[in-house]
């Protein structure tokens, strides 16, 4: 218990002293997951707008693809990606292995199902007449996106913080992928995983910290910009 | 009908607790290296020792620096490693008692076959370092604690080399991960030959520099301190700690190959070359 006391006392000193090996890999992670999330966001806007709003022979099909691909471990994801970017892989050219470029393909390749799935059960949602009615007052096929998408922007924010979650979050495809190289494509998992393995508890745990502080903001993030919107509704 | 199911599970539960906790008796948990559990030496001794003591032995395959740890938390009941330095200080601070040697195997360097730092064919691990700083050459480095790592970091030391140079990178992760990193990179790295043996069919390396008695790697058997916990299974630990050093152990060790050769030589008795130890320190 004391060591356990201890040893949060230490990693809470790292994290307000600005350890710069520390913050170093805060800013990898940071640097690859919002990427990784920023690139996801406009395909998957337009993927769920069409399972939504758009019926095609073996849309259901559709929907359960990507429903299940949630569900893909991180690790398979990781090893596929390994195996396309090795060099005895069909991709091994690119040199892409054990960069900051693959990682954030990985991501990318884990948050889409996350946020297709979600943003098409918001659109999904919304009143089927809000699209017809913009589009009778006038509005052009644009405007009319616009406003589907300010309609669900709840929905939406609340699909982008779910998926970065899970990405940031995840260890198995970055470590995978990534190979955790110090300065390089240390994160903050892989970070915590090697940390643990040297027996050096007190990183591992400011680095998990972190992970948790930043969950916290972001769902109070939500909660106020939720209570914000009902707030406007009711008014 | 319920209720009779109900006893059933319970009873079923209870017998399963009882079980475990009859084997927990007879466990003994021993924290070491990857590289004798993945070389497969000791899934090659550990039922030897087993068919003939009334211990079960649980292995927790981890780097020098994690498995150190576990036997100063009390996690384990002995450790096996391979770090010299480190286990002397385990020893002085009384988490450790009772360290034997109990065998050695040898580290190797390799790289790529074109080799473009041009350290191929030498024995002079010191000098193949020097050169390979001074050239600025892609080295991937566990850069993890373990006892692979420690080696590493002394040879650099030796060398008169701080590890920043353009080339290196340090991966920390297990010396699997490192080869195989290596082979995709291109680069050059150092490796514990039980590893490099075991996985060389599926890496595109070559071994550069070997042979150097700078590049000899002791292991010893160290019982965790009794007196700091309560619950080891110290009696197991020891029966465990004296059959590795005894005549059927050690020519076990001797007799062990992987494709086929060599691996480890026993060495329990023997000083440890006091002039790599210094090095070590």
């Amino acid at each position: 218990m004391n060591e356990l006391m201890v040893t949060t006392g230490e990693a809470l000193r790292l994290l307000v002293s600005f350890d710069p090996a520390l913050w170093e890999i805060i800013g990898v992670s940071f640097r690859v997951s919002l990427t990784a999330i920023l690139v996801s966001l406009p395909p998957s806007l337009l993927l769920a707008l069409l399972l939504a709003r758009v019926s095609f022979p073996g849309r259901w099909l559709a929907i359960s693809v990507v429903n299940t691909l949630m569900a893909v471990p991180t690790v398979v994801v990781g090893l596929v990606l390994f195996m396309l970017l090795s060099r005895s892989g069909p991709l091994g050219e690119l040199r892409l292995l054990f960069t900051q470029r693959a990682m954030i393909i990985g991501q990318i390749l884990l948050a889409m199902p996350i946020l297709t799935a979600m943003l098409h059960s918001t659109f999904q949602s919304l009143d089927q007449r809000a699209w017809e009615t913009a589009r009778l007052l006038g509005a052009s096929w644009f405007q009319a996106l616009w406003m589907l998408i300010r309609e669900a922007r709840f929905g939406v924010i609340a699909a982008l913080l779910a998926a970065f979650g899970r990405i940031i979050a995840e260890v198995g495809s970055a470590v995978m992928i990534g190979g955790n190289i110090e300065h390089f494509t240390r994160t903050i998992t892989t970070a915590i995983a090697l940390e643990t393995l040297k027996g050096e508890f007190a990183q591992g745990l400011a680095l998990g910290l972190v992970l948790l502080l930043l969950a916290l903001l972001l769902n109070v993030l939500l909660g106020v910009m939720r209570g914000r919107g009902q707030q406007t509704v009711s008014v | 009908m319920l209720k009779r199911r109900l006893s059933l599970i319970a009873a079923l539960a209870l017998s399963c607790l009882l079980v475990s906790v009859a084997q927990a008796a007879d466990t003994v948990r021993l924290a070491t290296t990857t590289s004798t559990y993945n070389s497969g030496l000791l899934d090659y001794l550990l039922p030897k020792f087993e068919a003939d003591h009334p211990y079960q032995i649980q292995v927790i395959p981890v780097g020098t620096g994690k498995a150190l740890r576990l036997g100063r938390d009390g996690d384990v009941d002995l450790v096996l490693t391979h770090a010299p330095a480190a286990e002397k200080a385990f020893v002085d601070a009384g988490y450790g008692v009772e360290p034997h040697g109990v065998m050695y195997n040898d580290f190797v360097i390799v790289g790529p076959t074109d080799d473009p730092a041009g350290i191929a064919g030498g024995n002079d691990a010191t000098q193949a370092f020097a050169t390979l700083a001074e050239d600025e050459a892609l080295f991937v480095s566990r850069g993890d604690d373990s006892g692979t790592d420690k080696k590493e970091k002394i040879l650099w030391e030796q060398a008169g080399v701080t590890p920043d140079f353009d080339g290196f990178r340090a991966a920390g992760q297990g010396m699997g991960e490192v080869l195989r990193m290596a082979s995709e990179l291109q680069g050059y790295t150092l490796t514990d030959r039980g590893t490099w043996l075991a996985m060389q069919d599926k890496l595109d390396l070559e071994i550069m520099v070997e042979g150097d008695t700078q590049l000899f790697n002791p292991y010893q058997v160290i019982l965790v301190n009794p007196e700091r916990y309560d619950g080891l299974d110290t009696e197991g630990a020891r029966a465990l700690a004296e059959w590795l050093i005894s005549d059927e152990g050690q020519s076990l060790i001797d007799g062990f190959r992987l494709n086929g050769k060599v691996l480890f030589h026993a060495s329990a008795g023997e000083d440890v070359d006091p002039e790599s130890v210094a090095n070590q320190e």
